[in-house]
Order: C-alpha cells, then sequence, then structure tokens
C-alpha cells in the first residue's frame, strides 16, 4: 500500500466502507459459531454438524432462523429498557471499535470511482480507542445481568465487573511497551514500523502474551469464559434472554475476537506488510484467521478458571510481569537513543 | 455546519442522561445513564480535536463507572425503586438552585468579558516536528504542569496504599479454596478478632 499515491477519502467512501464492514464481519460472525462447532468436533474426535447442507454448512441458515424464529421473552420483574438495550450495546460497540483499525484491504469502485478506504476512520489514537470501545461493550453483559432479577444473571454481571477491573490494567500496560517502541498509537505507524520485515513480537514477547491472555478475557473466551460458565452459573448473563437478543451478544463477541485478531496482527505480527511472495491483504487475512483458530484451539485445550484464580492471575503475576516490562523497555529505548 | 448538528445532539443528550441520573429512584437506570453521559461527554472532546483527551475520558469513566456498579450490586436490589429520604426538601431546592445560579455565573464570566483564551491549544507540539493529541499532552504535563502532575501521582499512590491497608486485613487465607462451612467459618473469624 503506497501511501503517497492514496486517493482522497469522500463521504460514500467511508459510508461504503462501515456498510462493508458491518455485513462482512456479522456474516462472518454467524460463520464463526460453524467454524467453532466444526473444529471443537475435529479435535474432540466428533464430527460436529454434519446434516443440514453438505458438511454442515447449512447448519448457520437453520440455526438463522431458530434465532429469528424464537419467542422473544422478557421476564415479568425484570428492568425492560435496560434488559432490551444491554445486547444492543455489545453488538454496537464491536462495530464501532472496528471502525478504526484496518480490516480489508483498501480499493476503488470501478465505474463510480468511489475510493474505499482501508480504516474506516483513520484517527491517530486508533489503539486506545479500539481498546476503549471494547472496554465499554463490557457494559452489555454486566447490564443484562443486573436487569433480568435472575440470580445466576446477577453472579454473571459480578463476574463481569471482577474481570474487567483485573484484566482491563493488564491490557494497556501490556500494549504500553509497544506504543514506547514506536513512539505512536496509530495502527498505520505501528504496520510502517515492521514494514522491513521484522515482526514487533521479536522484541517483545512478553507483551505479546500478555496481550493475548488479557485478550482472551476481553472476549471471555476460554480459559476465561467466567460470565457465562455453563456448569456453574447456567449461563450466566445470558440465562433469561431468547431468541435474537440472544444471537447480539454473540455476533458481539465474534466481531470482538476478530478485532483481538486485528489488533494482534497489526501491533505484533507485522500488520498488513508483504511477506516473501503472498501480498500484504493477504497476510492479514491468514494473520486473523490463525487468532480466530488459536482461540478455538485454547478452548478445546483448557480447562477454564475460577474467579479468584483470574484475579490472582491478572494482579499478582501480570500486572507485575508488564510493569517490569515497561521498565526494561525504556530503559533498553533510553541506551540505544 | 455537520458539528454544529453534533456538538447539540451530544450537549441535549449528556443532559438529559445527567438529569436522569440525578432524577431517578432506580439504581439501574442512574447508573446507565451515568454510564452513558460519560461516553457522549468523550464525543464533545472528539469534536474539539482533543481526540487523546475523549478517549482517556472513555476508558477512565468507563472502568470508574464499572466500579460504581459493582457497589450497586452489593447494596441495592437493581429492579427495585430506591426508597429515598426527603428530610427538608426547600432548603434542598434552595441549596441546590444557589450552587447551580453560583457555577452559571463562574463559568459565563469570563465569556462575557471575552477573555477566554487557550494557553496551549491543540497542535502546540507541530512546532517541535511532532504531531498528534498525545504529544500535546505530553508536552504541557511534562513541562507547565510537572510539579501538579506529580503531587496528583503521590496522591493516587498514597491513596492505593490506603486502599490495600484498609481492604487487606484478612486475605492471609483464601475464602475460596477453603473447605469449611460458613459456621466453621464465622468462629473461625471470630477466634482471630478476640
Amino acid at each position: 500500500m503506497d501511501a503517497t499515491h492514496l486517493p482522497e477519502v469522500t463521504a460514500a467512501g467511508v459510508i461504503i466502507k462501515a456498510v462493508l464492514i458491518l455485513a462482512v464481519i456479522a456474516a462472518i460472525a454467524g460463520f464463526g459459531t460453524y467454524i467453532e462447532r466444526k473444529i471443537l468436533a475435529f479435535m474432540q474426535r466428533r464430527y460436529g454438524p454434519q446434516h443440514v447442507g453438505p458438511y454442515g454448512l447449512l447448519q448457520l441458515v437453520a440455526d438463522g432462523i431458530k434465532l429469528f424464529t424464537k419467542e422473544d421473552i422478557i421476564p415479568q420483574h425484570a428492568n425492560k429498557i435496560i434488559f432490551a438495550v444491554a445486547p444492543v450495546i455489545t453488538a454496537a460497540t464491536a462495530f464501532i471499535a472496528l471502525a478504526a483499525v484496518p480490516v480489508f484491504p483498501d480499493f476503488t469502485i470501478p465505474f463510480i470511482d468511489v475510493y474505499v478506504p482501508s480504516i474506516a476512520s483513520d484517527i491517530n489514537i486508533g489503539i486506545l480507542f479500539v481498546l476503549g470501545m471494547m472496554a465499554a461493550g463490557l457494559y452489555g453483559p454486566l447490564l443484562a445481568g443486573m436487569a433480568q432479577a435472575n440470580k445466576w444473571g446477577i453472579i454473571g454481571s459480578a463476574r463481569t465487573a471482577i474481570q474487567f477491573l483485573s484484566y482491563e490494567v493488564v491490557t494497556g500496560l501490556s500494549i504500553l511497551a509497544p506504543i514506547m517502541m514506536v513512539g505512536s498509537l496509530s495502527f498505520v505507524d505501528f504496520n510502517d514500523y515492521q514494514a522491513d520485515g521484522t515482526w514487533l513480537v521479536v522484541y517483545q514477547p512478553v507483551a505479546f502474551i500478555l496481550f493475548l491472555i488479557a485478550g482472551f478475557a476481553e472476549t471471555n473466551r476460554t480459559p476465561f469464559d467466567l460470565l457465562e460458565h455453563e456448569a456453574e452459573i447456567i449461563s450466566g448473563y445470558v440465562t433469561e434472554y431468547s431468541g435474537m437478543r440472544w444471537g447480539l451478544f454473540f455476533i458481539g463477541e465474534y466481531a470482538n475476537m476478530i478485532t483481538i485478531g486485528v489488533i494482534a496482527s497489526v501491533v505484533f505480527l507485522g500488520g498488513y506488510n508483504d511477506f516473501w511472495i503472498f501480498p500484504g491483504w493477504l497476510m492479514i487475512i491468514g494473520k486473523i484467521a490463525f487468532s480466530f483458530f488459536f482461540m478455538l484451539w485454547v478452548r478445546a485445550a483448557w480447562p477454564h478458571v475460577r474467579p479468584d484464580q483470574l484475579m490472582w492471575l491478572c494482579w499478582k503475576v501480570l500486572m507485575p510481569l508488564a510493569v517490569v516490562n515497561v521498565v526494561i523497555t525504556g530503559i533498553v529505548i533510553m541506551l540505544v537513543q | 455546519m455537520y458539528e454544529f448538528v453534533a456538538f447539540y445532539i451530544f450537549a441535549i443528550a449528556t443532559t438529559i442522561l445527567f438529569l436522569i441520573t440525578v432524577m431517578s429512584k432506580n439504581v439501574l437506570y442512574s447508573m446507565t445513564s451515568l454510564a452513558a453521559g460519560m461516553v457522549l461527554i468523550s464525543g464533545l472532546f472528539f469534536l474539539l480535536g482533543a481526540d487523546f483527551l475523549g478517549v482517556v475520558q472513555l476508558i477512565v469513566y468507563v472502568g470508574a463507572v464499572m466500579a460504581l456498579y459493582s457497589f450497586a450490586m452489593m447494596f441495592f436490589d437493581a429492579t427495585k425503586d430506591v426508597k429515598e429520604k426527603h428530610g427538608n426538601s426547600t432548603l434542598v431546592f434552595l441549596l441546590g438552585g444557589l450552587m447551580a445560579l453560583v457555577f452559571v455565573v463562574m463559568f459565563s464570566a469570563p465569556i462575557i468579558g471575552e477573555n477566554i483564551q487557550a494557553l496551549y491549544p491543540v497542535g502546540l507540539a507541530e512546532n517541535l516536528g511532532v504531531s498528534g493529541n498525545a504529544q500535546d499532552v505530553g508536552l504541557v504535563l511534562f513541562t507547565k504542569y510537572l510539579v501538579p502532575f506529580e503531587v496528583a501521582a503521590l496522591m493516587l499512590l498514597v491513596a492505593m496504599i490506603a486502599g490495600i491497608i484498609l481492604a487487606g486485613k484478612k486475605m492471609d487465607y483464601s475464602l475460596t479454596e477453603c473447605e469449611a462451612s460458613d459456621e466453621e467459618l464465622q468462629k473461625e473469624i471470630k477466634k482471630e478478632e478476640a
């Protein structure tokens, strides 16, 4: 991608980009459930979905019909407004976060000559914006659990609060060390910094691992799926939800998985630079797909942790490690300069 | 044009949300409108070109209000209205009104005098060859406001240590891993207190 010859970004281009992100990511989020079930099945020596369509591919359509036609139940004593708003918060913040990350390569639509940029809104503090928006997304589970007048829901939202307060510090501190090295908060600068082929993960392996762990907590994936762990608290914050409201939570969760994948790829794994014979757009899609697969892999391989273990891990192990990492990075940068 | 429309949308929405925060008797409505108002205020920062401060507002207040939520969860039933104690409502109304008036006069005084000038406007760091909001904020924080910045850091450290000392009395053993029943635990705690 040549920074010097980029056409002007117009309002039409941004709107087309926004619609594109919404359509494609929502579709991928739906398709993600199929991939998740299939991969988990193969890892556990099962078949997974295979009756609807070839290889069970149309399971997605069947699930969609089920979700849309299911009765939308709102419990009698629930706080109805908050109950209805909560799933929208999760889905909306997940997509707003995607506005500031480079998702697809940029291209120009032929005939009408509209340039569609790679990032819908290229603000120069992209990383902070995405992390802040994903943090705001945690209000979805929190409000859902508190509004539904259900003990399991309350436990789910209490776990949301402690999980948020635990991992948020680690996310910020772990990503601080790469930010210090690059000297910018923009995704484009991170990508250009790694243009010579040396990925930042080489310099910052500790920060990368810390960010991955915090990312798992941020997206509520196993081993940190405390909010809805069915063996302990039925379904946690989604206990009383049904139909498309339930579906919105999952679209948001899968969109967040993709966002974490994008951040990990751009910040630590070389971004959308060309690599050997592979073009940049293929590389970034490959990296995002791998990080998606990695999350499923971990889910199949690891048991989940208890809330007190999560707090112990975040506050007593990861946070000191992240602080030490930041201090060492600072000293090294000072010495090198 | 866009900025005017966006400003009025953000301003009106923020005011209404904070009104709900004060007026509502339901904990859930109050907390949610507080959080939403805080998020919308960051929109005003973005409109002024202070992207960095906007995002910091977002991150800090999302976390802060989340902590408030957890207290609300411990002390109230979120689905029921809170019964408020009204002592002398005339006095409350008068004092509140007076405070509001004082604030309006305070903040509108420089507008009337047309004396509002940005001492350190956005784009300050561009003179030094680096651009960006974070650089602007850093430049001002580590030159003009270095002492207040460090004092604030020290205060936060003191508050953190005090918090740890207040909360950390019975943290020697993990309650989750303890296999004793509740009654046995109560006895154990009483024994330690005695």
